[in-house]
């Protein structure tokens, strides 16, 4: 396999309120290899925004901080990097974009001023030059009129225009690693449609790895290579698009994809999780997702699984995988197929 | 099929813009422009579109939320567009409507006893005890437990909110519940639990749904008959069979082929469209989809097209079926 652009090894990042500590990111590990995409899948407060801001060094301390982990960037220990470093790092090598490109952007400043300030920051070259260079930008993101748009505040663009414009800015520089949270859950599909399409040429054409966060199995299929499924903090399986999504192992996965109301199929009943998403938290004895799993047999309840590796590179955080657990394994396996 | 429930016809709403240091009217907002459409009783109709189609605006101008400007809403048999307040609130005891955020529909300093009493007491159930009694009931209809009847909403996730939402619109008995996007704010995992209870419920109760959503699956999953709108208008309708599996209009056509599937296995022709929906302040002269459209021809630029039925109960609004 190619290079590793960004390696998250065991990060926990915490947020120490008055309510106790909580583990948003709970031991997360993930890699991301060169011009690959990685989908990183969950729900509302398992985790995978916090994970992002930690590779970025955004958590707003206080009250989050990292406590422990490694993030390695190309060989870099981000965690242990000065301020004037991360500078350095955001936006030229790493770059993000966010959920509401209604509200990144900023509204007293032109497009062009925005982008050229993006651009003049890391690379040395002269204003003109730099406008030139945002025009081009905005082409390749597929605005039209792009000169005059340079020159236009963000309120007079879209929202699917806005989310091109960040999509712009954030490939100025020639990024290695592009961070892309939930980038088009407030668009709607046929924008959503062209937005993942202009990523993933982007992808292909600069070979920038994408790490993308969404809640959206569908926007997964589309554009990902690898997926890690994330609940309550902690990564509970990862592998291929393909084998999550046709052939989940681990019941909170199965429970997710069997969830989603199908477009080509007619069904009677949708299949539920019952229970409620709980909060990360620290001190818990047992597998997090225990409370809401129809395998969960007595040993779930008392001990935390690890992260079990699978055939072909696959983790699976369930004691369903320890080959120890013989027994109640073939039991459950028969539940899943029938 | 029974009778229709409830009949739309030529709904329009306007919105004025106002401008100048005087406040002159300079020009108006179509959100809705010349919807009709009938709901039969006992069944789904969903009502899908992008952000400012109007399908909101058209869930709120059948309950009269807001005032349309043209139209006629027809509520069993009985035109209810010129009632005054008094009897329209009567009315509303059959017509409820469930909202899409679960965190702002919810009054915060009221306990869910008091949230679900209201309608109650308003319909006239003025005994306390009755009132205890049927919010205990209700309760445990939508899946949460009657000690729940003395919490504050925000004690209270996303889903459950939700519920309790649900339980208020019910309150009364209703015949038809608008549900304006009620699930779109939650998990997926919460999703489908609500999906279900909203079939359960309608079964239980005999209930007609106007489910309005810009999610396609989901309308898939619980409409019987769907409703596509684009700029205020409604460009095609049908049963949910023929619409996802011949769609006649290009503007649905793309709007299916747009929609992300959790399948890596289905690769399909995906019609993406160019640009972004224009305003509805300006929306563009005769079929408001030209702009965008893959077959526009000169006529679509000039004419209106009527939204007729070119098989049966398949109503499209197209040129290209003339």
């Amino acid at each position: 396999m190619s290079e590793i652009v960004l390696e998250l090894k065991e990060l926990h990042t915490h947020f120490f309120t008055d309510n106790g500590e909580i583990p948003a990111a709970n031991g997360v590990s993930i890699k991301v290899h060169k011009g690959e995409v990685v989908g990183i899948v969950g729900e509302s407060g398992s985790g995978k925004s916090v994970t992002s801001l930690s590779i970025m060094q955004l958590i707003p301390s206080p009250p989050g901080r990292i406590v422990s982990g490694e993030i390695n960037f190309k060989g870099e220990n981000l965690v242990r990097s000065s301020e004037k470093r991360m500078k350095k790092l955001r936006g030229n090598e790493i770059s993000m974009i966010f959920q509401e490109p209604m509200t990144s952007l900023n509204p007293l400043f032109t497009i062009g001023n925005q982008l050229i300030e993006a651009i003049r920051i890391h690379q040395k070259i002269t204003k003109k030059e730099s406008r030139q260079k945002a025009i081009k930008m905005l082409k390749l993101v597929g605005i039209p009129r792009a000169d005059a748009i340079v020159d236009e505040y963000p309120h007079q663009l879209s929202g699917g225009m806005r989310q091109r414009v960040m999509i712009a800015m954030a490939m100025s520089c020639d990024p290695e690693l592009l961070i892309a949270d939930e980038p088009t859950t407030a668009l709607d599909v046929t924008i959503q449609a062209q937005i993942l399409d202009l990523m993933r040429n982007l992808n292909k054409k600069e070979n920038t790895a994408i790490l993308l966060i969404t809640h959206d199995l569908g926007v997964v299929a589309e554009i990902c290579d690898r997926v890690v499924v994330m609940y309550a903090g902690q990564v509970v399986e990862q592998g291929t698009t393909r084998e999550i999504l046709k052939n989940p192992q681990h019941p909170y996965s199965q429970g997710l994809i069997k969830s989603l109301p199908k477009i080509h199929e007619r069904e009677q009943k949708l299949y539920s999780i019952p229970g409620i998403v709980p909060k990360p938290k620290t001190g818990g004895i047992g597998c997090n997702f225990a409370p809401r799993c129809e395998f969960a047999f007595e040993r779930c309840f008392h001990e935390a699984p690890e992260l079990y590796s699978l055939e072909d590179n696959r983790k699976s955080r369930c004691f369903l995988h320890d080959n120890n657990e013989g027994e109640v394994k073939k039991h459950a396996k028969s539940d899943i197929e029938s | 099929m029974q009778n229709p429930i409830l009949k739309v016809e030529g709904l329009k709403k306007y919105y004025d813009i106002k401008g100048g240091p005087l406040g002159i009217k300079v020009g108006e907002v179509k959100a809705v422009d010349d919807v009709s459409f009938s709901v039969m009783e006992g069944e789904i109709l969903g009502i899908v579109g992008e952000s400012g189609c109007g399908k909101s605006t058209t869930g709120k101008s059948i309950l009269r939320l807001v005032e349309p400007t043209e139209g006629k809403v027809v509520f069993n048999d009985k035109d209810i567009t010129n009632l005054n307040n008094n009897e329209m609130r009567k009315l509303r005891r059959d017509m409820q409507i469930i909202f899409q955020d679960p965190y702002a529909s919810l009054n915060p300093r009221h306990t869910v006893e008091k949230i679900i009493g209201e309608p109650l007491l308003v319909h006239g159930m003025k005994s306390a005890k009755e009132r205890i009694e049927r919010i205990r009931e209700l309760l445990e209809v939508v899946g949460l437990s009657p000690y729940h009847a003395k919490r504050y909403p925000h004690q209270f996730s996303g889903g459950q909110r939700q519920r309790i939402g649900i339980a208020r619109a019910l309150a009364n008995n209703p015949k038809l519940v608008i549900c304006d996007e009620p699930v779109s704010a939650l998990d997926v995992s919460i999703q489908s639990q609500i999906l279900n209870l909203m079939e359960k419920l309608k079964d239980e109760f005999n209930l007609t749904y106007i489910f309005i959503a810009h999610d396609l699956s989901v309308v898939k999953h619980i409409s019987d008959r769907i409703g596509v709108m684009y700029l205020g208008r409604m460009v095609e309708l049908t049963n949910k069979d023929s619409l996802y599996d011949n769609p006649k209009h290009p503007y649905t056509q793309a709007l299916l082929s747009a929609v992300p599937l959790p399948d890596p296995d289905l690769r399909r022709d995906r019609i993406i469209l160019k640009g972004d929906v224009p305003s509805p302040a300006n929306p563009p002269s005769g079929c408001a989809f030209h702009t965008r459209c893959p077959y526009a021809s000169d006529i679509c630029k000039e004419v209106r097209p009527e939204f007729k039925s070119v098989e049966d109960n398949h109503f499209v609004a197209c040129h290209l079926y003339g």
